[in-house]
């Protein structure tokens, strides 16, 4: 079964034209792999399709603002996966 | 439509916040100063109008979604394509659905009818944001009520 950083790293480079093999688990998806804010919409569009969620950007994006929470937090690809990982068991509990 | 004041939109004809679809009505004025320009001799409604047109039929639509409670500002324009010139004088119809809900973003898909005959479309992303300040909000409801925005959705917010 194909894991959820793989899914999310294939949606990466197909989305934003990124070599797959440079997109690693320790990727942010901001700092390493230079996806801006309008690209990512491209990306949670896809994750959203792909795993039946709704990505919080909003949400995610106040908390970096207000200092609640890093980047790191939501954009590390291992992160981000596993936040996947979270909505995707919400959603069906 | 109103070039020069960018009101694009004539009259919502319908909106159903069920089906999450709109269509709306837009007369491509005889006259007007574009058109001295784009082109001489031969007046044509440009592109990027037409594409203007498509993204304020989605925002109503997005408006009447969200409660008349955000603004969608356009972010993203894909596979635009303008399959026909639009000249002076043509009653145009629009209509937009949505294609996906984001988290702070969605996504439109638009087309634009004349004479039955599909004459442009596009694939549309926008960012909503709550109203940055009353005067943008107070615009918005007049513009509202030009174009027969209907009382229940404004309500509603």
């Amino acid at each position: 079964m194909t894991s959820t950083f793989d899914r999310v790293a294939t949606i990466i480079a197909e989305t934003c034209d990124i070599p797959r093999d440079t997109i690693t688990p320790e990727s942010h998806a901001i700092d390493d792999l230079g996806i801006d804010s309008l690209d990512f919409l491209d990306i949670a569009f896809a994750i959203d399709k792909a795993f039946g969620i709704k990505l919080p950007l909003e949400r995610w994006t106040q908390e970096v603002n207000d200092g609640k929470a890093t980047t790191e937090q939501y954009f590390v690809l291992s992160n981000l996966s596993a936040r996947i990982d979270e909505l995707v068991a919400a959603k069906g509990a | 439509m109103n070039l020069e004041y960018f009101h694009l939109i004539d009259r919502i004809a319908r909106l159903s916040l069920d089906d999450r679809t709109i269509t709306v009505e837009a007369n491509v004025p005889e006259q007007s100063t574009i058109f001295e320009g784009h082109f001489p001799g031969y007046p044509l409604m440009p592109g990027v109008l037409l594409i203007e047109a498509m993204a304020q039929t989605s925002g109503w639509l997005l408006i009447a979604l969200m409660k008349f409670q955000r603004m969608p500002f356009l972010a993203a324009v894909k596979e635009a394509k303008m399959r026909t010139f639009v000249t002076p004088g043509e009653k145009l119809t629009i209509d937009a659905s949505i294609i996906h809900e984001g988290s702070g973003f969605t996504m439109t898909k638009a087309n634009i009818m004349s004479g039955g005959k599909l004459a442009c479309n596009a694939t549309l992303t926008f960012r909503h944001v709550p109203f940055p300040n009353p005067e943008l909000r107070g615009y918005m409801d007049v513009m509202a009520k030009r174009i027969g925005f209907p009382e229940q959705a404004m309500t509603d917010g």
